[in-house]
């Protein structure tokens, strides 16, 4: 293996170790729930992604062909992590803050995580 | 050069690791609990695959995939249990 490859995967990797310390970090150091959502968003999408291209790096270098099945794994961090964290801010909401200290919803019916869905769904076209 | 990068990474996911389980004993709701373990799904998937750079062997990626796969499943269904007092209506 060349020193260029070397000094690339020692690059990334010291790169996503960094970001992956700080996700956690960020997690014991933020003050309110909703602020300590945004902090593992660094170590999803950097710590793993930089883990994952110096994987591939490596073995690109050792094997000689380009493996792609690390891409899915990023792919899947990235497809999941908005919903992960959409998911728990509705947990948080729905313990954790009153309904009637929200704006309103601006519609005929309420916030989805308070309110029921009401008995005659409009099409969505309606809407 | 490799073996101290991954040292470095894995040292400093095993204390992301250990700050995530002091979020999860500290709360303070559960939403934070939540999100902590999400967290540590993510440093799991991270080592996994440090693992199998330092090994060399391509095996490991499969169980990350595992890991990534399963780490959402459980974090939604966590949610849903809290929003809905059941997972599936």
């Amino acid at each position: 293996m060349n020193f260029v490859a070397e000094l690339l995967i020692s690059v990334f990797l010291v790169i996503s170790g960094i970001f992956g310390f700080v996700g956690s970090y960020g997690l014991i150091k933020l003050k309110d729930s909703l602020q300590r959502l945004h902090a593992p968003t660094k170590a999803t999408t950097l710590g793993v992604g930089g883990v994952l291209i110096a994987s591939m790096i490596y073995f690109y270098a050792k094997t000689g062909h380009l493996s792609i099945h690390e891409l899915l794994i990023t792919l899947f961090l990235f497809l999941t992590a908005p919903i992960t964290a959409n998911f728990i801010a509705k947990a948080y909401l729905a313990r954790n803050v009153n309904g009637e200290d929200l704006p309103d919803s601006a519609t005929t019916y309420g916030w989805s995580v308070y309110d029921d869905p009401p008995e005659n769904m409009p099409e969505a076209k309606d809407v | 050069m490799i073996e101290y990068a991954l040292f470095f990474a894995a040292i400093c996911y095993g204390v992301a690791l250990l700050m995530d389980l002091w979020r999860i004993a500290v709360g303070p709701n559960a939403a934070d609990r939540i999100l902590a373990l999400d967290t540590m799904v993510i440093n799991v998937i991270a080592l996994l695959v440090l693992y199998g750079v330092w090994r060399g062997t391509a095996i490991y990626f499969e169980a990350a995939m595992l890991v990534a796969m399963v780490g959402f499943v459980s974090t939604v269904a966590y949610c849903r249990f809290l929003l809905r007092g059941d997972i599936i209506e």
